[in-house]
């Protein structure tokens, strides 16, 4: 075993470099420079102050977008959670032959352009989109309803992309339930609600937090939705950072700005593993 | 089907979700024939006006060309890594074993946004400029999790004894790994590389950042185009990729079990 010692070490280098080079050294580079100053002309300072995040927290207006961040967040997680334990329930308990071909068609959306399908939601919600067009055509309304440019749009386009992350989870843990559990509780005269509220739904907690913690933490980082069909009140930390690190090219802000993202995150992920331990989810993503 | 109350409002709650995630894919697709000048209801007829029109824009298949190079690219460099750093974890013991593997899975939970700045500021630093290369090495990171979680999850699939018969009987590790595990490890091979193809013909907001005007993917495309507003030509083109993402699967589940036939 002596000689083999090195080998899985040789094995890891790629990857571990890949990671090392490509994501830790730069992740603190942003930490770097978010203490660094920004000239009148432009340029970046080396520097150790604090300045940047005194701006960041100096009046309401960025708090407000990192509250909005975490808000449209746990709203987020509250719809995917109604949304996605019934059908997850449903493929648990269904006995059809094609629960295979279910399963996989609900991970379908997953593969298709994300673009594409946040965009589409402008086709359905739009003035002349297919709601409005219908509910004018019927002479439910007069003039369009305008549903687009608001958290809720947001929400239908976030929820269209996490919905099948949460599901999984929630199937996968639901999975691992011994059945026998659910037919000594029937036994024991549980009736199917009680049964269900007693013995299934805890049982299936790990999937549930899971794929909150999921749903949550890509929320929390989401750039595309908000951009596409939110309005200007609507935006979330990460439109944020891209407008101050590519609009105004002001690096030092914009690195101040990812660290309070980050920060956020990892909290709110250390918190997470320390009472509920974070292999769960990479277990449910293996699944897939 | 287990006879529940109320079983019959799950498959409808069910039904109601699909479809919610099948909404925007199905108007997408029938707008996309709409031979209208506005990418929007009323239907006007069926038309492929704005599929032809999408052959001869020059840029959007330059930018297909350049999502084709850029996914398969990535593809293969990192499903390559993935699979050494895969034996890694899954055949050898070494210490920090758990702690290296939750680091290379950690890019799926740290925001693109937060990927797509760090690299720009530590490319800056470097002096060097947004070139193809920094999308290549970017998209690596983005995908790489996914290979390693794909390939261990079928290499802990893999019996070691298989292994250990071909070196019994006289394989050293290069003829082992060539004429055992890389056979078996086949499936998980083609998954690996067509999940990162796809994630990275796929990806958007890290590649916003790392993009310049002349290396511009499908997505950074679509992207630029919508700012002006929806025009039937990007319901064409998505239709187009709709087509492509759900072909190529199949395309691939269908070679791989050729292959493993013929073999």
């Amino acid at each position: 075993m002596q000689s083999k010692r090195w080998k899985p070490w040789a094995l890891l280098s790629p990857a571990l470099s890949a990671v090392f080079l490509l994501l830790v050294v730069p992740v603190c580079f942003i930490v770097v420079y978010s203490f660094w100053l920004r000239s009148p002309t432009g340029a970046d300072i080396a520097a150790f102050q604090f300045g940047n995040y005194a701006k960041f927290f100096a009046d309401y207006f960025y708090p407000s977008i990192l509250l909005r961040t975490i808000r449209v967040s746990l709203e987020s997680v509250a719809l995917c959670l109604v949304l996605g334990y019934i059908p997850a329930y449903f493929f648990y308990r269904s006995e059809t032959r094609f629960k295979s071909v279910l399963i996989l068609l609900i991970m379908l959306p997953f593969w298709i352009s994300f673009i594409i399908r946040t965009m589409s939601w402008i086709n359905i919600l739009g003035d002349t989109g297919l709601i409005n067009h219908y509910l004018i055509k019927f002479g439910i309304l007069s003039e369009p309803l305008g549903m687009l440019y608001n958290e809720g749009s947001v929400l239908m386009g976030l929820i269209q992309y996490l919905l099948p992350f949460m599901i999984l989870n929630i199937y996968v843990s639901l999975e691992g339930i011994d059945k026998s559990l659910l037919e000594a509780a029937r036994s024991m005269g549980c009736t199917e609600w009680q049964a269900f509220k007693e013995v299934t739904l805890p049982l299936s907690l790990p999937g549930l937090s899971a794929g909150s913690l999921l749903v949550f933490v890509l929320t929390a980082g989401t750039y595309l939705p908000p951009m596409i069909l939110g309005g200007p009140k609507n935006e979330m930390i990460a439109n944020l950072i891209f407008k101050r690190v590519i609009g105004t090219l002001d690096w030092p802000f914009g690195s101040a700005i990812s660290v309070v993202l980050l920060g956020l995150l990892l909290i709110i992920v250390w918190t997470y593993n320390r009472y509920l331990g974070i292999n769960q989810i990479f277990k449910s993503l293996q699944g897939e | 089907m287990p006879k529940i109350s109320g079983w019959s409002l799950i498959r409808f709650y069910t039904i109601l979700v699909y479809a919610f995630m099948f909404a925007p894919i199905v108007v997408v697709v029938v707008l996309s024939f709409n031979p209208e000048q506005f990418g929007s209801f009323p239907m006007k007829g069926f038309s492929f006006r704005w599929f032809i029109k999408l052959a001869q824009n020059q840029t959007i298949l330059i930018a297909f060309k350049n999502s084709l190079i850029l996914g398969s690219l990535t593809a293969v460099v990192s499903t390559a890594v993935g699979i050494m750093a895969s034996m890694a974890f899954v055949r050898y013991n070494f210490p920090g074993k758990n702690t290296l593997n939750t680091l290379l899975l950690a890019p799926i939970m740290i925001p693109e946004v937060i990927l797509g700045v760090a690299l720009l500021l530590f490319i800056r630093w470097l002096q060097q400029p947004k070139s193809f290369a920094l999308l290549v090495i970017g998209h690596v990171v983005l995908t790489l999790p996914y290979v390693l979680l794909i390939v261990q999850a079928r290499l802990g699939g893999i019996k070691k004894e298989y292994e250990e018969a071909a070196q019994s009987l006289g394989a050293n590790g290069l003829q082992t790994f060539k004429e055992v595990t890389l056979p078996l490890l086949t499936p998980a091979i083609l998954a690996g590389m067509l999940f990162s193809f796809t994630i990275s013909f796929d990806d958007i907001t890290a590649t916003l950042f790392w993009a310049t005007a002349q290396n511009q993917t499908v997505p950074v495309k679509i992207f630029g185009m919508l700012r002006n507003s929806i025009s039937p030509e990007i319901n064409a083109l998505g239709t187009v990729m709709i087509v492509l993402t759900i072909a190529t699967p199949l395309l691939a589940g269908y070679l791989s079990r050729k292959l493993s036939r013929g073999s």
